[in-house]
């Protein structure tokens, strides 16, 4: 009772705020998982880790199947830019690496390394740089966050180390208003670990020298917000401010957050950087401050289990590449109405067809619904659009949902494109209001896949273009030489032919003669003549005699 | 009055005579617009299925009317309606003499255990995605194939195989809903 009345005391004070277009005012349905505090994980024998698990390039694996390797040692690397890497959960031996199915609307399976637990719990060496971080430089403290592999928690995965470059930032928005239904793992983040989060943000505040940091939190949260404030109320240096914001879908995303705090607007293919401004989720606050007072990679992370279809629905820290099947059996297994698994919330999650699936770092809420308790999105047969404009009311990005709708059906892309299809967020709200149930979002996403696929190979036939052109020019190219030599060679041969030198004739013939008459001379100077003649028997020169006749004729022969 | 007229007319006439000569040189287009315009929405697999020996001479082909545009394959007919919005004629079922639009994106490998290192099919590559020299292995840069088989008949082994592009994760597109009331043609 004592948070409630000290969180409308802070809500009181605040400045004020702005709404943004749309969104809608939906049902909770928090207290189904946030009624207990933050479970541990049990170990478990084996654990899945994706080598991708956030938005850009995979790392290149640095282990080898059979190595052991120790809680915490990095499994995947890689020096491109937009990238993070990857560690082990626990100490143990890596049994395989491979395909193995991971969470993702595809179903598809991707390179996993597989680890098998040795239950000893044994840390790589750690070396941790704690309050150190004060007098250490951006570049280094940067590096830290990369290294750990700490990715954007709320949702995105975007690397947060990449999003920490832009320096002249004025004010840090930590993001803790999870607003999306069911999930809890924030608010209860919050609750236990306040301080851990504020310490984070301060990090993150050092990192791109920010003058303040507002913490953003939905007003359905008073315990949550009642620890940030004592967490705030410790700090002297007047950086953070507390911030509620009335409960509404979808307050939680960056663009919507930023224009209720701030009145402005991202711009259309602009960052929140292009006005001073920087999000971060309190989840990826606590996971920088682990890596910076612990040294500790980001190896787990709190995820709600929740849904009227387990049986204990509860928060639960868990270690990144545990199955799912394991979390939900230390919930106390599914309900006999179990009826559908959602990794994500309600609005912008997607249903999982099996829980033979590992937790990844994007898996903030693993929802179980129960029968009807929500309706999947509607992929069979809708009725026709009638133009209520009921979705217009609503989309918060403050597009024409109807007109995407008209354009994205009918892969009339260029035109989508002009209605701003790439703003959409996909939070879902058109869908939820549209009395023809059509599953808008999905004809969305559906038309940006295609437009994304349609750019590859847009890119890739200019690549055969050049690369054709080049070749062409090649051959041509040695064409052009080849005849080049040709016809210097012919000319050299026609001007011999042409005009004959008779200098150069008779001084040649010259040569000829001279050449001939010195071998003449030599033969004749040279000739043999034969040695040791003197005193020889008659035997002897009847045997040189017969070889004289054997000679000549021989000559005769050879001349006949 | 006459007079001032018809010499008036000529000044004028001149002036623009002389502005018009200039503008022809000043802002002379360099090569045919409408030929780099085709040749953007051809597919660039340079296979030769047209029957002109490329993506460009087939756009000059269309641009000077000599060809149809419904003879690239590779490009189907979603290559077709790009080419009949451009030009402003009727679009047209692919042609089924320069063969079959591919359903799915294919590449070439060459089996390295059989190949011989003849060096045909590097000469027949057209976009030289093709590595490899003389009695030495040959292999084929899966990323810049384009997958028009060209290399294909001139090898003397039969060592090289079509192979479709497999999806992966981040190439999988999102199914389109299939609504069982499609959408009215957008205006």
């Amino acid at each position: 009772m004592q948070h409630l009345r000290q969180a409308r005391r802070t809500m009181s004070s605040t400045t004020k705020l702005y709404l943004f277009h749309g969104g809608l005012r939906l049902d909770g349905h928090k207290q189904i998982s946030n009624q207990s505090p933050i479970a541990t994980c049990k170990p478990q024998n084996r654990y899945v880790i994706p080598v991708q698990q956030h938005i850009g390039a995979a790392g290149d694996i640095i282990v080898e199947k059979g190595q052991r390797v120790l809680k915490g040692q990095m499994l995947a690397t890689t020096k491109i830019l937009i990238s993070a890497p990857i560690h082990s959960p626990v100490s143990g031996t890596v049994i395989e690496i491979g395909k193995h199915a991971v969470p993702h609307p595809s179903g598809m399976e991707t390179d996993c390394i597989i680890i098998e637990n040795d239950f000893q719990d044994e840390w790589i060496r750690r070396n941790p740089v704690a309050e150190n971080y004060h007098q250490m430089n951006s570049h280094d403290l940067r590096n830290i966050v990369r290294n750990a592999g700490i990715v954007g928690l709320g949702g995105a995965v975007f690397p947060a180390a990449i999003k920490q470059t832009e320096t002249n930032i004025r004010t840090l928005i930590l993001n803790g208003v999870e607003c999306e239904p069911y999930i809890t793992c924030d608010d209860k983040l919050m609750q236990e670990r306040a301080r851990e989060i504020i310490s984070g943000a301060d990090i993150i505040g050092h990192i791109i020298k920010a003058r303040e940091c507002i913490v953003a939190i939905e007003d359905n949260k008073p315990e949550a917000i009642a620890a940030i404030q004592a967490a705030i109320d410790e700090d002297s240096t007047g950086f953070f401010h507390l911030q509620i914001i009335p409960t509404k879908y979808p307050s939680g995303s960056e663009k919507q957050l930023i224009k209720i705090i701030t009145g402005k607007e991202v711009p259309i293919n602009g960052l929140p950087a292009d006005i001073d401004l920087l999000c971060h989720n309190v989840g990826t606050a606590y996971a920088i401050h682990q890596a910076v007072f612990k040294d500790e990679p980001l190896i787990s992370r709190v995820v709600s289990i929740t849904g009227n279809g387990v049986k204990q629905p509860q928060n639960m820290e868990v270690p990144i590449g545990t199955y799912i099947a394991d979390c939900v059996t230390q919930c106390g297994g599914y309900n006999d109405n179990a009826s559908c698994m959602i990794m994500g919330g309600p609005m912008m999650g997607y249903s999982i067809h099996s829980d033979h699936l590992p937790v990844v770092k994007a898996t903030n809420c693993l929802l179980v619904t129960s029968n009807n308790e929500i309706h999947p999105a509607n992929t069979e047969a809708h009725l026709p659009c009638i133009r209520c404009a009921k979705c217009v009311e609503v989309c918060p990005a403050k597009l024409l949902p109807q007109q995407l709708y008209w354009y994205a059906s009918t892969n009339n892309f260029e035109r989508a494109s002009e209605y701003h299809l790439f703003d959409c967020i996909e939070c879902g709200c058109c869908s939820y209001v549209c009395p023809s149930q059509i599953p808008l979002v999905q004809y969305y996403r559906s038309a940006k896949s295609k437009i994304w696929e349609l750019e590859a190979d847009l890119k890739k036939s200019n690549a055969a273009r050049k690369r054709h052109e080049a070749r062409q020019f090649r051959l041509e190219q040695q064409k052009r030489e080849r005849e080049e030599r040709l016809r210097q060679k012919r000319e050299m041969l026609n001007t011999k032919k042409g005009r004959p030198e008779e200098n150069e004739i008779n001084l040649k013939k010259a040569a000829i003669a001279e050449a001939l008459a010195r071998v003449k001379q030599k033969k004749e100077t040279q000739a043999i003549t034969p040695k040791n003649t003197d005193n020889l028997t008659a035997e002897q020169l009847r045997q040189i005699k017969e070889a004289d006749q054997r000679r000549q004729a021989m000559k005769k022969k050879n001349h006949e | 009055m006459l007079t001032i007229v018809i010499v008036l007319l000529a000044i004028i006439a001149a002036i623009f005579g002389v502005l018009l000569g200039y503008s022809a040189i000043r802002f002379k287009v360099e090569g045919d617009p409408v030929v780099d315009q085709i040749d953007s929405l051809l597919p660039q697999t340079q296979c030769g299925q047209c029957t002109y020996p490329g993506c460009r001479p087939y756009a000059e082909a269309i641009a000077n009317g000599e060809a149809d545009i419904n003879q690239c394959p590779p490009g189907g007919q979603a290559t077709i309606i790009a080419l009949a919005d451009l030009l402003g004629v009727e679009a047209k079922p692919l042609n089924a003499e320069h063969g079959e639009a591919k359903e799915t994106k294919t590449v070439v490998v060459i089996d390295e255990q059989t190949c011989i290192g003849c060096t045909l099919c590097i000469q027949a590559c057209p976009v030289d995605a093709i590595l490899g020299a003389a009695k030495q292995m040959h292999t084929v840069i899966a990323s810049e194939c384009t997958g028009c088989n060209l290399c294909i008949p001139p090898c003397p082994v039969d060592c090289i195989h079509i192979v479709p592009i497999e999806q992966n994760i981040n190439t999988w597109k999102w199914p389109e809903p299939d609504g069982g009331h499609a959408a009215p043609k957008a205006g």
